[in-house]
C-alpha cells in the first residue's frame, strides 16, 4: 500500500551527511510508491534542500528558525511534530546518528508509535516491510515489523545503499513556520574534537590503529595511506588509552560503530570489545606482528608484519594503483 | 535528591551467542549490568553524597534481575524495585518506557539517570522514551554531570565532539564511556545491601492490563551473522605481500 513518508535530512558542517541520501532509499522501499518528503532543520539551509530531491525525494520542507541552528531535542521535538501533524506520514526515517537516536525515540513515544533502531537492511516479504538490526553487539540480528502507529525506523550508515544521484529531478521545495517555544536544554558550546575531512561514522574506508602504533608519530603512516584512499583514521581504545590520539577517534562497543566496505586495522589485537565495533565491516584487513593476534580470526586478508615496514609500502603501492 | 538509575540487566560482554528454538540462548550465560547503566548507577551515588537524598535502581525484567539491582546497592544505591515484565506476551521499548512511566508517575522525581544504549538490544530507545511519557527534558550520551541547586549543567559527547550543555532539574540524563569510574561492591557494601529493601512489583500494582503495554514492534526471527570463512594470511617477502593485497582488494573483494 502507497504510504507517505518522511525523511530527515541531517546537515553537518553546511552539507547533508550522507546517510541522509540513504534514508531516501529506505523510505523508497517504505513507501511502496506513496511520496518521499524531505525535511530539512537549520537556521538558514534553504540552499541545500534541494539535493534531497537529486536523491529520490519528492519534495521537501524547509524548517528555518535559529534555534534549530544546533541540536536540541526540544527544539526538533517541537518542529518536526509541528511538520508531522500537517503532513500525517505513515512513516519517518532517519539517520542512526547521535541526533536520529537522541530524537526518534521521544517523537515514537509521543505518538505511541513503534521504532525500530539502526536497521541495516529492509525487505519487502508479500506486504510486509521487514527490518533486520544487528543485536549483541553484532554477534547476532533480528528481523522485525512494525506493527502499530507511525513506522519509525533509523538506519546505519553504509548499509543501505543511496540512490543514483539525478540532477534531473525536480521537486517543490517549501518553506515551513514552526513555532518554538519554552526550550529546556540550552547547548552553551561545541567543543569541536573530530578533524575535518572523512566523517568516521559514515567513511567508506577506515584506516584504524591500535596500541601498536607506539606513539602520536605513529599514526602518521596511517594518516597518510588514509589520505591516498580517502579514508578517515580511527582507533582502538587502547590507543586512545595511551594518549596516541584523541577518544573521538574509537570505534568499539564503548565507541563508533562502523561498517564500511573496508577497515584496515594495524597493530590492534582484536579484542571482543573492539570487534563489537567493526567486525560487520565488509572487508578487513589486519596488519600485525603477532601472528596468533585475534584479529586474524575476523580479517578477510592479513598481513604478519611490522606496520612501520607494511603500512609506507602499502600507500606506495596504492598511489601507484590509484593514479 | 531523589535520583533514579534505570538498569536493564544483559550478558556478559564476553559471552558468545547461540540460538536454540529461535530464540537467543541463555543457557549457561554470566549476566551483568548493563555497562552503561553501572555509569548510571555510580553518577547517581556520587550526586547523592554531594547533595543527599536517596538513590532507587529500577529495573522492568525477570525475577532474576535481583542479582543485578542487590549488586547497585551494594555499590551504595539505597532501595531496589523489580518490575516483573513476565505475563506480557510481546514487549518491545514501548513497553518497557511505559511500564517504567506508570511507576514514576506518583513519585516525586529530580533526576533519572540510564545508560544510553543497553549492549543486547541496543535500540537506545528507552531514556528518551521515558523522558518524553514524563514530559521532561532528556540528554543522551553524557560525559560530566554538575548539579547546583535546580541548574544541572552537562557536557555530553556526540559523535566525538563535545557539547556543554544547560538545563534543569528535573531531567533524564543516559551515560556514555568517560562519565566516571564504576567502583566495585566492597564486601561491607555486599553485607549491607543484602538489608536494604528491594520491592517486587507486578503490573497490577501500576494500574497497568497487559494489552496497554504490549509491543508496537514483533521479532520475527533472529539470526546468526553467517561464518565468516578463515581469512587469507598472505605470505611471502612484505613487498609481494603488499602488491598481493592491494590486487586482492581490488579484483576480489573490489572495495578500491
Ligand atoms: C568495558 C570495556 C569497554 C571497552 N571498549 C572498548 C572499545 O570501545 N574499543 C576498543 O578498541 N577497546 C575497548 N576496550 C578495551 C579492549 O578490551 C582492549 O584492551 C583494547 O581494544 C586493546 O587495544 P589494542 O588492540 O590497540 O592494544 P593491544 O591489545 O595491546 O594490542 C596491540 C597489538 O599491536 C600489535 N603490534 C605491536 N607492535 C606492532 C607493530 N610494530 N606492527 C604491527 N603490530 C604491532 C601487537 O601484536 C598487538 O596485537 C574495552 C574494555 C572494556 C573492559
Ligand atoms: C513486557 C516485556 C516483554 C518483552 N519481551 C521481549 C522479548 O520477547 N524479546 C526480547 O528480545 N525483548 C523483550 N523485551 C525487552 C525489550 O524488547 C527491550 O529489550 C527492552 O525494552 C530494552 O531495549 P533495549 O535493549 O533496546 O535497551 P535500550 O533502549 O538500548 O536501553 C537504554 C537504557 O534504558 C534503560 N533500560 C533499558 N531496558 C530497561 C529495563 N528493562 N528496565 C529498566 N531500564 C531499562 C537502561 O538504562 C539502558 O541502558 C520485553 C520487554 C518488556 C517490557
Amino acid at each position: 500500500m502507497a504510504k507517505k513518508v518522511l525523511v530527515l535530512g541531517e546537515v553537518r558542517d553546511g552539507e547533508l551527511r550522507n546517510v541522509s541520501y540513504e534514508a531516501i532509499a529506505t523510505a523508497k522501499e517504505i513507501s511502496e510508491g506513496g511520496e518521499i518528503v524531505g525535511v530539512v532543520c537549520g537556521e538558514s539551509v534553504n540552499d541545500i534542500a534541494g539535493s534531497m530531491i537529486h536523491y529520490g525525494a519528492d519534495r521537501v520542507l524547509v524548517v528555518e528558525d535559529e534555534n534549530l541552528k544546533t541540536y536540541t531535542c526540544d527544539a526538533y521535538t517541537q518542529a518536526l511534530m509541528q511538520v508531522i501533524d500537517a503532513e500525517s506520514p505513515e512513516g519517518i526515517v532517519f539517520g542512526h546518528t547521535a541526533l536520529g537516536k537522541d530524537l526518534s525515540p521521544r517523537l515514537a513515544a509521543k505518538l505511541q508509535s513503534g521504532l525500530v533502531s539502526d536497521i541495516t537492511g529492509i525487505e519487502n516479504t508479500g506486504g510486509n516491510l521487514v527490518y533486520t538490526r544487528p543485536i549483541y553487539s553484532g554477534k547476532a540480528f533480528e528481523k522485525k515489523i512494525i506493527t502499530d502507529g507511525v513506522m519509525f525506523v533509523t538506519i546505519r550508515p553504509n548499509n543501505i545503499s543511496a540512490l543514483e544521484k539525478d540532477e534531473s529531478r525536480s521537486g517543490d521545495v517549501s518553506k515551513v513556520d514552526v513555532t518554538i517555544k519554552d526550550l529546556r536544554t540550552i547547548v552553551k558550546e561545541i567543543v569541536r574534537k573530530t578533524t575535518d575531512g572523512v566523517d568516521l561514522s559514515e567513511a567508506k574506508v577506515i584506516v584504524a590503529g591500535g596500541r601498536g602504533v607506539k606513539s602520536e608519530d605513529g599514526f602518521e603512516p596511517l594518516k597518510e595511506l588514509a589520505d591516498v584512499l580517502g579514508a578517515a583514521v580511527g582507533a582502538s581504545r587502547g590507543a586512545c588509552d595511551a594518549d596516541y590520539c584523541d577518544y573521538s577517534l574509537q570505534i568499539g562497543q564503548t565507541g563508533k560503530v562502523v561498517t564500511p566496505d573496508l577497515y584496515i586495522a594495524c597493530g590492534i589485537s582484536g579484542a571482543i570489545q573492539h570487534l563489537a565495533g567493526m567486525s560487520n565491516s565488509k572487508i578487513i584487513v589486519a596488519i600485525n606482528k603477532d601472528p596468533e593476534a585475534n584479529i586474524f580470526n575476523v580479517a578477510d586478508y592479513g598481513i604478519v608484519g611490522d606496520l612501520f615496514d607494511v603500512v609506507p609500502k602499502l600507500t606506495e603501492e596504492f598511489k601507484k594503483v590509484l593514479v | 535528591m531523589n535520583i533514579y538509575v534505570i538498569l536493564k540487566r544483559t550478558f556478559d560482554t564476553e559471552e558468545k551467542i547461540a540460538i536454540e528454538n529461535g530464540k537467543i540462548s541463555e543457557d549457561g550465560v554470566e549476566f551483568i549490568i548493563n555497562p552503561y547503566d553501572e555509569y548510571a548507577v555510580e553518577e547517581a551515588i556520587k550526586l547523592r553524597d554531594e547533595h543527599g537524598g536517596e538513590v532507587t535502581v529500577v529495573t522492568v525484567g525477570e525475577e532474576e534481575s535481583d542479582k543485578q539491582l542487590r549488586t547497585a546497592l551494594a555499590m551504595g544505591a539505597d532501595k531496589a524495585v523489580l518490575i516483573d515484565d513476565e505475563d506480557v506476551d510481546y514487549g518491545d521499548q514501548y513497553s518497557t518506557a511505559k511500564i517504567l512511566a506508570a511507576y514514576f508517575e506518583d513519585k516525586e522525581v529530580d533526576i533519572i539517570l540510564g545508560g544510553n544504549v543497553a549492549i543486547d538490544g541496543a535500540s537506545g530507545q528507552v531514556g528518551p522514551r521515558l523522558a518524553e511519557l514524563l514530559d521532561m527534558p532528556h540528554v543522551t550520551t553524557i560525559t560530566k554531570l554538575e548539579v547546583e541547586g535546580s541548574t544541572v549543567k552537562i557536557e555530553r559527547d556526540v559523535e566525538g565532539d563535545l557539547e556543554i550543555i544547560e538545563t534543569s532539574l528535573p531531567v533524564l540524563v543516559t551515560a556514555q564511556q568517560g562519565l566516571n569510574e564504576p567502583r566495585y561492591p566492597s564486601l561491607p557494601g555486599i553485607m549491607k545491601a543484602k538489608k536494604k529493601p528491594l520491592e517486587e512489583l507486578e503490573l497490577d500494582d501500576l494500574d497497568l492490563d497487559e494489552d496497554e503495554v504490549e509491543g508496537k514492534t514483533r521479532t520475527l526471527e533472529v539470526f546468526l551473522p553467517p561464518e565468516k570463512q578463515a581469512g587469507k594470511v598472505l605470505e611471502g617477502e612484505v613487498d609481494d605481500q603488499v602488491k598481493e593485497l592491494v590486487s586482492l582488494l581490488r579484483s576480489e573483494a573490489k572495495v578500491i
